[in-house]
């Protein structure tokens, strides 16, 4: 395999630093800091505990009885359950990673950019634990939907800036948080939350995520006695996707399947899904697949589930579009919404909307599996965010 | 010669500084840009950036974000930008450059941008998040166009890396004023002389210098250490002031024209008092 990405941060076509200048010195400070801490066993050891002692993991594999059970068609399907880690999803496993490296290189402020709440709140947790200052930029239209994570940034000592600008989501947070890093460039560092931005981000964030992936190998080997046949995942900006992916890129017979969220329909303006019904362009520092219209301006995205809600992904999912590698389908905003309504029945756990749309596809895919097939779904996080939102989308109907 | 060298030249000779004030194409509409071009031109103006409007514009401060926002109302392209251009190069021989952000011209076809730019009359471009290792692409199309494709440099930027962007750039070299976004600041940094001279040391080539100068004695004082000024946010700000909401429309106000005009007259006279 070729070395992805190459040393100027290049996924075949894809990836790049499309930055200002100002952010040049910094991106290769953090490039060559990243790959310096790689090399330092005191660096992974260090990682390791945390991830072991504070975070919870490995996190378990879990057979979805229920879920599979009401799938029928005799398949097995396992939940990779990352619901269960410290902060309630994937990101935490991120933030670890990068606030440590920050903190070796000297940095005394962290600062983050936040849809769901779940990657900002995993941020200020990790600040708080190494005790570096912090700050999240959030969409206005997303702290209203997400309510009870602004409180727990708050509470870990984060301060979180309303984002006024633009959409108010995800996508304007990314540029807020940006302004704001070349801005204070010297001591601060940014942690994004997918395998987005400029390089080295998508590498480096892909990963610190593996180890999602890692432990399901191990795991599904012990519990099932061989590999699993499929492995799902949601794809917003497309980290917990890339993590659970990435150690199973090489086992072709391994069907990898991502699944973005169709909003209202992507036939519709209303979704957000950049590698169904979207083309390649520059956002964010790095050249992807986006939502775009002619001109080249970017589109607003729409999702239920607002760790969804952005209008690009990370570029090496491009390229494993375009090679194929990956399928990538989306489930709308319903489709979602039922599987969140299911899982919480039939096996009691309430999964994130985000989460939810893996879920969904699964209902679609069973039919046409073999007997016996094993699935794996990563559960990218916990639904205690989403319940007011579901609450009230249930009321609604209802009158 | 391209006219942005050759007015770098007579600058030079004149031992003052060029004026280079930056606007929004389209904002608040197409004719009131003409309109602004050509009275900036009358004032004194050595060179205009035009921006093109871009929805995620990641160096700008709320002041150019906003404009971007207004011109965006009634969805100004790349081709409504030449289409000016073509138009007001009947009018004036003053150098024009673009300055917009990469995924517009990427959509445009770079070929095609390049072409159409060059077509129009605009003599070059600054596109602030295309750093000179992803510039290749760009510039390769660019140059036989004639276009001149300006980097730019930061006070953060290492002096091997200045050389290299400033043997790259052409036209002159940019040298962002300050670690930030754009708009106005009431005070720059103490150490922008000091930047200033040392790129100097490290080029032959003009450099100009822009991010957050907004007065004429901010002008006045840079004008002896660098061969360009660039004035954005503050120019942006007067064009908000003097524009006029009419329900979900905007106009230009009866004196916005004068005013940006009069505002453009005073830098530029403040560009004469540095030696
Ligand atoms: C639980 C959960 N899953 C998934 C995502 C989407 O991000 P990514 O595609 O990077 O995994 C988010 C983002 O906030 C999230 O909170």
């Amino acid at each position: 395999m070729n070395k992805s990405p190459n040393n100027s941060g290049h996924f075949g076509l894809y990836g790049g630093r499309f930055v200002p200048e100002t952010l040049m010195p910094a991106i290769t400070e953090l490039d060559s800091a990243y790959r310096k801490a790689r090399q330092d066993a005191g660096f992974k050891k260090e990682l390791n505990q945390i991830l072991k002692h504070y975070v919870g993991r490995p996190t378990p594999l879990y057979e979805a009885k229920g879920l599979q059970e009401a799938a029928g068609h005799e398949i097995r399907v396992f939940l990779k359950r990352e619901d269960l880690a410290h902060t309630g999803a994937h990101k935490i496993n991120n933030t670890i990673g990068q606030v440590l490296l920050a903190k070796r290189m000297g940095k005394t402020r962290i600062i983050a950019e936040t849809g769901a709440g779940q990657h900002g709140v995993a941020t200020a947790t990790a600040a708080a634990l190494m005790g570096l200052k912090c700050e999240v930029y959030m969409g206005r239209k997303d702290m209203v939907r997400q309510v009870m994570n602004v409180f727990r940034m708050e509470l870990t000592g984060a301060k979180v800036i309303p984002v006024l600008s633009g959409t108010q989501t995800l996508k304007d947070a990314i540029n807020e948080t940006i302004r704001d890093w070349v801005t204070n460039v010297g001591d601060t560092h940014y942690v994004i939350g997918s395998v987005v931005g400029p390089h080295p981000y998508p590498m480096m964030v892909r990963n610190f995520q593996s180890v999602i992936g890692r432990e399901t190998r191990r795991q599904i080997r012990q519990i099932a006695g061989c590999l699993p046949d499929v492995v799902m995942a949601c794809v917003g900006g497309g980290s917990n996707a890339m993590g659970i992916f990435y150690p199973f890129i090489k086992d072709q017979g391994i069907r990898l399947i991502g699944v973005e969220a169709a909003g209202k329909g992507v036939e519709t303006d209303f979704h957000s899904a950049p590698l169904a019904v979207g083309s390649p362009g520059v956002l964010h520092g790095a050249m992807s697949y986006l939502l775009q219209d002619r001109w080249g301006q970017i589109k607003g995205a729409h999702s239920l589930a607002p760790g969804l809600d952005y209008p690009g992904v990370g570029p090496e999912h491009s390229v494993f579009k375009d090679s194929g590698r990956v399928e990538y389908v989306a489930v709308d905003d319903e489709q979602a919404l039922e599987a969140f309504r299911l899982l919480s029945e039939t096996d009691g756990i309430i999964p994130a909307l985000e989460s939810a749309h893996a879920v969904a596809y699964l209902k679609e895919l069973a039919p046409s599996l073999p007997k016996g097939s094993i699935v794996v779904i990563n559960l990218s996080g916990r639904g205690d965010k989403d319940v007011a939102t579901v609450a009230e989308l249930i009321k609604e109907r209802a009158d | 010669m391209n006219r942005i060298n050759r007015m770098f030249l007579q600058i030079r000779k004149r031992k003052e500084a060029a004026l280079i004030p930056f606007i929004t194409t389209g904002d608040p509409d197409i004719a009131t840009t003409e309109a602004l071009i050509l009275e900036m031109d009358r004032q004194g103006a050595d060179l205009i950036e035009l921006g093109l409007p871009f929805s995620d514009p990641l160096a700008d401060g709320p002041t150019i974000q906003a404009s971007s926002q207004r011109a965006l109302r009634h969805n100004i392209n790349a081709k409504d930008l030449f289409g000016l251009v073509k138009k007001v190069r009947k009018k004036t021989d003053i150098p024009l450059v673009l300055m917009g952000y990469y995924n517009p011209l990427l959509q445009y076809g770079l070929s095609a941008f390049a072409k159409d730019a060059a077509t129009s009359g605009l003599d070059g471009t600054i596109v602030p998040d295309l750093p000179l290792e992803e510039a290749k692409g760009w510039m390769a199309v660019a140059k036989p166009q004639g276009l001149a494709n300006i980097l730019l440099v930061a006070p953060n930027t290492p002096a091997d890396r200045i050389r290299k962007i400033a043997r790259a750039t052409q036209g002159f070299l940019y040298y962002v004023s300050v670690t930030g976004i754009t708009g106005t600041r009431t005070e720059l940094p103490t150490e922008l002389s000091q930047g200033l001279n040392g790129i100097k040391q490290l080029t032959n080539k003009p450099v100009a210098v822009g991010f957050g100068i907004s007065k004429p004695a901010q002008v006045s004082m840079l004008s002896a250490v660098t061969d360009g000024i660039i004035v954005g946010s503050a120019i942006i700000k007067l064009i908000e002031a003097h524009t006029i909401k009419k329900g979900n429309d905007l106009k230009a106000g009866p004196d916005l024209v004068k005013k940006v005009g009069e505002f453009v007259g005073e830098l530029k006279k403040a560009t004469k008092t540095g030696y």
